[in-house]
This record gives structure tokens, sequence and C-alpha cells, in this order.
């Protein structure tokens, strides 16, 4: 086992770790924060396999990834604004519960 | 959430991780990807390292669209927040050490920024590391109680946070008259256009990303 499988195998454990806490934690804080934790597992996925050419690196990943981070860091301030203005309308932090059908 | 759907969540998420973990280990050992496509054609790229060849020009329309991403993203922070939560944003006076600090690193940060912005031609480095420090300085400046003043909050800020796309979509447009594809520079200009439109690019990404920080837009003298 190669050193970048071994960074590949982390960020899959960011990404299932964070969608963990994506699903369980209702505060929309944390959802954001789960949503930036498991695309920073996707970002060290891509890096690492990128590593297995034989001489650099592939550069196509890398430079797909360095867009990702820039689309992760305005699409979180735009999530945080959003979240704000819910706070500023309903005085809550989470999203309602799906009602059942009874 | 009660026991048996956390039990159930659980296995879930091990079975996700043992799969995904599975189709990392059993990757091929070796791929090239297309480091070798890239490698064959950077004599034509203006640049001579690969990533900045990559975003560039190779995939310089990821790149346009994504400043445009970035853009898109402050309008709609821009509309939602209320303008009169700009009024309310208050930050205790900085202490003397913080603004002695300020002092010392905004220059020192710039002149990364603008060392970044240059090495990028052939190291790594290039227009959104660039931004992202002088970013960093503008948050800074903002965390130390700075702010744009209303003069400046109106037009020049805009022409700021458009600069970036502008030129981008400019250069790629101007490079059609002379009979070229969308975004397919010229060789010998190649160098010096990649340039000019990481250094709008990394004003811009600074400036949007300091605006998207601050959150709500700015208050200007008189609206625009």
């Amino acid at each position: 086992m190669t050193l970048s499988v071994l960074y590949a195998l982390a960020g899959v454990g960011l990404f299932v770790l964070a969608l963990h806490g994506l699903i369980v934690h209702a505060h929309l804080l944390r959802k954001v924060l789960a949503l930036n934790i498991m695309g920073s597992g996707v970002f060290l996925i891509m890096v690492a396999l990128a590593r297995r050419a034989t001489e650099a690196p592939d550069p196509v990943p890398h430079a797909m990834v360095i867009t990702g981070i820039v689309v992760a860091v305005s699409a979180t301030a735009l999530a945080l604004v959003l979240l704000l203005r819910l706070k500023e309308v309903t005085g809550r932090t989470e999203l309602d519960e799906d009602q059942t059908p009874s | 959430m009660n026991k048996a759907s956390s039990i159930l969540l659980f296995t879930v998420l091990a079975a996700l991780a043992v799969a995904l973990g599975y189709a990392v280990i059993f990757l091929p050992e070796q791929a090239e990807g297309l480091a070798t496509a890239v490698s064959d054609q950077m004599g034509n790229s203006g640049v001579d390292h690969s990533v900045t060849a990559v975003l560039l020009n190779f995939r310089g329309y990821d790149t346009l669209l994504e400043m445009a991403v970035l853009l898109l993203a402050l309008i709609g922070v821009w509309s939602l927040a209320p303008q009169s939560r700009a009024e309310t944003i208050s930050i205790p006076p900085a202490s003397p050490v913080l603004l002695a600090l300020f002092r010392l690193l905004i220059p020192l940060m710039i002149l990364v920024a603008g060392y970044l912005l240059w090495v990028g031609a052939h190291a790594p480095g290039g227009a959104f590391q660039a931004g992202a420090v002088l970013a960093a300085a503008g948050v800074l400046a903002l965390l130390c109680g700075k702010r744009l003043e209303g003069r400046l909050a109106g037009w020049p800020l805009r022409f700021g946070l458009v600069l970036g796309t502008a030129m981008f979509v400019a250069v790629a447009a101007a490079v059609m008259v002379g009979g070229a594809h969308l975004l397919q520079y010229p060789l010998e200009w190649a160098g010096g256009l990649i340039l000019l439109i990481e250094a709008a690019a990394t004003f811009s990404i600074g400036v949007t990303l300091m605006a998207l920080f601050f959150g709500v837009r700015p208050i200007t003298d008189q609206r625009p």
C-alpha cells in the first residue's frame, strides 16, 4: 500500500464521518460544517489519487480541487447568510421535521 | 434519534466506508490520468507550471465560470442580508498590539500575494492562492475595525469585484478577433495574457472573499 492510498483512505474516513455528522445533527451550522468537511475529504481523495501518475502528479485533479475549494468557500458564505436569515425570520436554527402522513 | 435508527445509520455508513475504502485500495497502483496529455501540450500553454496551465489555459472555461460563481455567491449574500445589519456589526476597539501587528503584516501579506501571483507561472502558486492571501489581509483589516470608506463602497468596490471576470471575458473574446476560438490564446502572447488575467483575478478574488466575510453590503455615501 502506497502513501497516497493511505491519504485517500483518510479522505474516505473524513467523508464518512462528516456524512454521519450531517445526518445526526439538526443544527444547521453543524450541517454546514459537516458539508465542508465532506468536501475536504473529497479534495484529499482527489489530490492523493493524482499522485499515482509516474512522474509529477496529474495536474488536472489539482486544478479541479483548487476550483472546488473556491466554490466551497463561496457556497459556505451563502449557506451561512441563509442560516442567519432563517434565524431572523423564524428565530430557529433548525429545519422542521418531516411531517409523517397520518 | 432512537437506538435502533442510530444502529442502522452506523451500519449503513460503515458499509459505505468499507465500499469506498475497497474502491480506493483496489484502484490500479499507477494511473497516468491526464498527466501525459498535459505535459505533451505544455509548450503551447505559455507557462511552465502544469497546474497553472490547466487552470488558465487548457481548462480556462472552468476557471472563468468559477469567477462567475464567486460573484453569484456575493450577489446572493448581499440580497439576503438586510442593509441594516451593517450598522449593527460592532467590533471592540483593537488593542495597540494588534494595530501595530496589523501595520506590520499588511504590507508583508500584499508582498506575499504579489509573489504567489508571479511565481504561479513556473511553480505552485497563482491567482487563487494570491487572492486568498489578499483576502486574509482584508479580513484582518476588518477585524481590526477598519471599514471601507463610504465613497469607495459604491462603484469603486463593484469595479473591483467584477474586474477579474470582466478581464477574463474581455481576453477570451478579444482573441477571437484574430480568428482563434474562445479562450484560445495566441502562443506568443499566452504568458502575458495569463499573467494579466491572473492579476485581475487575484484582486477580484481578494475583494470578493473579503466582501463575503463582511456579509452585508457596505454602507455607501449615496446609493449607487
